[in-house]
């Protein structure tokens, strides 16, 4: 179907421009090409990838843009290939990667090039992750964002980076090597490590349970769930601003796209059984880190443990494992993606001009900043999800697809969004309203150009997918079907054969 | 002569070329003591090495077999020995600066690494216990020698003086257990131990345990590791780098084709040694070194663990984990020698400094070595995409498919944990302040530190030869 090998361009091409910076010079125009080099190579990787969407065809369900090379020996292939579920997640991360960078421009006088190649690895590890179609690859990948990640936040983070860098490493690592010994016994009783194989494969039941445990150890960190979720507020609060957002719009989504493209599919007879303990930690997680969130004094910890109420939806919506709800938690994935980044460029901007994210410091910002405080104000109720914003399809779709499961997981978890506008509410209130009487703030400049060219995109994104969902929507329906078919269908033939079983 | 009688000579091509070598560079240096010989010697070494590495190379195809069979040159014999002499050539080049700075030029060290090279040669082909025992004392004598070659320096002669005590009590162990499998067996070649250990039996078993103790000596691994540390602590640097790489891939030889040679028809029996020892190497490697601040020692207990790693693979006692053993050690040497090249390069105008937090804002000071430096030790925690990772992977694999579920999981455990401390590094050298700049990093060690850090780096974009030929190794065992 494709001449040139699109997804491997889009995946490495980020790789080429890191390697490009890192032959640049250490003096002031070094440092400023490095910028220019990062901006444009991220913006290229993203135009790149809108060939893409151009080009897929969203009424197959089937892998496309598919590419395999021999590559370790055996039956373990460089594949790469993306179907509806994963599309999005590529555009997502080629497109958040200009705004980071430009969201560092100025911020970031240390080391800007090793800021730079960080990224740009970064970015070759993400979107390399959600194209992977071998299990081998995919842990390459998925684990390998690690390094710069580390990094990140270890050398351009907060006063506690040591810690919370550790803290990410070890706690996401921990999760992950128990999912590559499942990995690795899922390739002995298949005899492949080929994901578009594995998809056909029936695991025996023993060895998914087993699998499914290992998996859910690597993702509910990386998601995180509720109760692996503690290394994410201090990773935040941490991490340069860039920092917060990729973790917060890419790197949780990983875990997430797991349990689509594995957990579900693979093993959707320990799936069946063991979705009650997903509902549960998932209401969990949204009522009590909503919870949490309202006695935060830290702006960036707010809004990190609003991300794990958030990803309690998508946890639910996705085991329900009805049409809706897995569309839903695709939706919201996406949806959070947006709003979520937006809402630490937010933090990000008043860090910059005070160099505090302490609630209590900032009071009656919209004297001063009118443009921020509209600004805030869309991603606050898009984080609420107030209808019109794209946070209310994302919540409101995998509501209803629970509803039609278990509607008492369904009613507790329609508390968390009665809590989440509690505390987003209040934290808006605090920051923008009220008077303006800290001396600090009195001076403070509204957002800059730069500033304005980094949210247009994604004030604009989340009110049209708030209105028009229909895009993102369409992208995942067809593979989002035969997902739900395959699901059914072996989950029915158990029963199947269990009631053969009894009425014999 | 009877051409009948007279062994075939041609496997052993390579042996000769060291043994003839050393002794003529021997020569030369007691009638020529001069510092211009002796950096010659220094040349001519790794040439010798380089040149036993061709012929080796260019021997016939496929398994010879000589001297009534105690002698092999097969597939693993061949990947393992051009490691190890591998391994010797980049340890004479990284010593060739320090024994300059240091004053400690001898000629006699690169002779003694030659001979003890040629053990670890005789040793990888070794196919009967007599070999293998003349292979390992040939091996064993030099480093001995070799570990106080610092006469004068306190910290050395212990260790040298302890490394011999403690060699000379494991080869008594070794020789002990030989001695009860001969008995047991009657016959000292491994094909005919393996004829006659089908049926098993008590006296056997505690003749595999004596052996294996002997082995794990070699190998340091737990519980025969004391002896590690210290001697990687007090023995001269570049003589710590060399103990790290060569002597582990023969020691690493030597267990695997004794196990799997030897006693294939009875793996159950000594299936449990090896993963007891594995379990325990891999977690007394990971906590032991997190509280280590000097660098050396603390590459020991990462040695400890690396071989407790290395272990899971023979314990799986399969092709599969053969291959997984192999590919593990070809990519721990490529790390280990990287490291060191980074610990000799640790050197202020006051003189070497051993200490790790000597290293905090490496990054700063010197960004191309700190980097290599840093994708080392994230290759030695077995982070992808690094080649730490894929020897990892194939051990682990082995033992997933043995059905070792529990010794997989303690492994993959141990190495989240040995993780924190390869990252403590990464965080002196990447977030901390800088405490002043070393000197200049001699050339040759540059060239050690870039091909090893590259190939660590790239590993993971055509990483099929190696793992092909490790497979290959593999399957000529069994």
């Amino acid at each position: 179907m494709t001449s040139w090998p699109i997804l491997s361009v889009v995946t490495f091409l980020p790789l080429v421009g890191a390697l490009f910076i890192a032959l640049l010079p250490e003096d002031e125009a070094g440092i400023r090409n490095a910028r220019w080099v990062a901006l444009w190579t991220t913006l290229v990787t993203f135009l790149i990838s809108l060939i893409l969407i151009w080009r897929f065809d969203p009424a197959s369900a089937d892998f496309q843009f598919v590419e395999k090379r021999p590559w370790l020996g055996g039956t373990i292939t460089y594949a790469m290939g993306v179907d509806g579920i994963s599309l999005p997640f590529v555009i997502l991360t080629a497109g958040l990667m200009p705004i980071s960078i430009l969201a560092s421009w100025s911020v970031i006088q240390t080391r800007v090039r090793d800021y730079m190649i960080a990224f740009l690895v970064l970015e070759t590890l993400m979107v390399g992750t959600f194209c992977a179609l071998d299990l081998v690859l995919f842990y390459l990948f998925f684990e390998g964002g690690l390094i710069p990640m580390f990094l990140i936040i270890g050398v351009w983070g907060g006063p506690r980076r040591v810690y919370a860098s550790f803290k990410f490493f070890l706690y996401t690592l921990l999760g992950s090597v128990l999912m590559l010994l499942a990995i690795m016994a899922m390739y002995w009783e298949a005899g492949t490590t080929d994901i578009s194989a594995l998809l056909h494969h029936s695991f025996p039941l023993s060895l998914q349970k087993w699998a499914w445990f290992a998996f859910l150890a690597s993702f509910a960190v990386k998601l995180p769930m509720w109760p692996v979720h503690t290394w994410l507020p201090d990773a935040h609060v941490e991490a340069p601003t860039a920092g917060s957002v990729i973790l917060a719009a890419i790197l949780l989504k990983m875990g997430g796209y797991g349990f689509l493209r594995f957990s579900l599919p693979m093993f959707p007879e320990a799936s069946a059984q063991l979705a009650p303990l997903i509902y549960a930690l998932s209401v969990v997680a949204i009522v009590y880190t909503s919870l949490v969130a309202l006695v935060q004094e830290d702006m960036k910890k707010l809004i990190a443990y609003s991300s794990v109420a958030h990803m309690g939806f998508v946890t639910m919506g996705i085991f329900a494992v009805t049409a809706q709800g897995v569309a839903g938690g695709i939706f919201q994935m996406v949806s959070h993606g947006l709003v979520s980044a937006a809402l630490f460029l937010c933090v990000g901007i008043v860090y910059d001009r005070m160099h505090t994210r302490e609630i209590a410091a900032y009071g009656g910002l919209v004297n001063r900043m009118p443009l921020y405080a509209f600004v805030f104000m869309v991603f606050t109720l898009a984080n609420v999800g107030l209808p019109g914003t794209s946070g209310f399809v994302g919540e409101f779709l995998s509501l209803i697809g629970t509803f039609r499961v278990n509607n008492w997981v369904a009613t507790l978890a329609a508390l968390g969004t009665i809590l989440s506008a509690a505390y987003a509410l209040w934290l808006y209130r605090k920051i923008i309203f009220g008077t303006l009487d800290k001396p600090a703030l009195l001076d403070i400049r509204d957002i800059g150009w730069r500033e304005i060219t980094i949210m247009t995109p994604l004030i604009v994104l989340t009110i049209i997918l708030g209105v028009y969902p229909k895009p993102v929507l369409d992208i995942s329906s067809a593979s989002v079907s035969q997902l739900i078919d395959n699901y059914q269908h072996a989950v029915g033939a158990v029963h199947a054969a269990g009631l053969g079983a009894v009425t014999r | 002569m009877n051409p009948a009688q007279f062994p075939n000579l041609i496997p052993l091509l390579p042996e000769f070329v060291l043994g003839i070598g050393a002794m003529a560079l021997l020569l030369l240096g007691v009638y020529r003591p001069a510092p211009a010989t002796c950096r010659f010697i220094d040349g001519a070494a790794i040439v010798l090495l380089a040149l036993a590495g061709v012929i080796l190379a260019m021997l016939p195809a496929g398994k010879l077999v000589t001297f009534g069979g105690s002698f092999i040159v097969d597939e693993f014999a061949r990947f393992l020995k051009i490691l190890a002499l591998l391994g010797s050539a980049a340890a004479i080049a990284m010593s060739i600066d320090y024994a300059n700075r240091e004053s400690q030029e001898r000629f006699e060290y690169s002779v003694l690494i030659l001979l003890s090279t040629l053990g670890m040669l005789m040793l990888i082909s070794a196919a009967d216990l007599i070999a293998l025992y003349l292979g390992l004392e040939l091996m064993s004598l030099p480093l001995y020698v070799v570990a106080a070659s610092h006469r004068n320096s306190l910290r050395a002669t212990e260790a040298g003086l302890k490394y011999f005590v403690l060699g000379a009590l494991s080869s008594g162990m070794l020789l002990y257990g030989a001695s009860l499998i001969y008995g047991f067996t009657g016959t000292v070649s491994f094909v005919g131990i393996a004829r006659a250990a089908a049926q098993g039996g008590i006296g056997l078993i505690f003749g595999i345990v004596f052996l294996f103790a002997g082995f794990c000596f070699k190998v340091s691994a737990v519980p025969f590791h004391m002896w590690t540390p210290d001697v990687y602590e007090g023995a001269p640097t570049p003589v710590t780098a060399f103990f790290a790489a060569a002597p582990k891939v023969a020691g690493i030889a030597m267990f695997v084709r004794a196990a799997v040679m030897a006693f294939p028809g009875i793996t159950s029996q000594w299936q449990q040694i090896v993963v007891f020892v594995s379990i325990a190497s891999m977690a007394l490697g990971s906590f032991a070194a997190i509280g280590q601040r000097n660098f050396k020692r603390l590459m020991a207990y990462s040695s400890i663990g690396h071989m407790g790693f290395a272990l899971v693979g023979l314990a799986a006692g399969t092709s599969e984990g053969v291959q997984g053993v192999l590919v593990y050690t070809a990519i721990y040497v490529t790390m280990t020698l990287g490291v060191f090249a980074v610990i000799l390069s640790m050197r202020r105008e006051t003189g070497m400094v051993e200490n790790i937090d000597q290293l905090a804002g490496l990054a700063r000071t010197h960004p191309t070595m700190a980097f290599f430096l840093a994708m080392l030790l994230f290759s030695m925690a077995g982070v992808p995409p690094l080649a730490g990772f894929f020897a990892k992977f194939f051990v682990f694999l082995a033992a997933i498919k043995a059905g070792l579920y529990l010794l997989a999981v303690l492994a993959v455990v141990t190495s989240v944990v040995g993780a924190y401390y390869y990252l403590a590094i990464v965080k002196l050298t990447y977030f901390d302040e800088p405490v002043g700049k070393f000197e200049q990093m001699p050339y040759e060690l540059r060239v050690v530190l870039a091909i090893c850090g590259l190939f660590n780096i790239l590993f993971f974009l055509y990483p099929a030869p190696l793992v092909g030929i490790a497979s290959a190794a593999a399957h000529s065992l069994f």
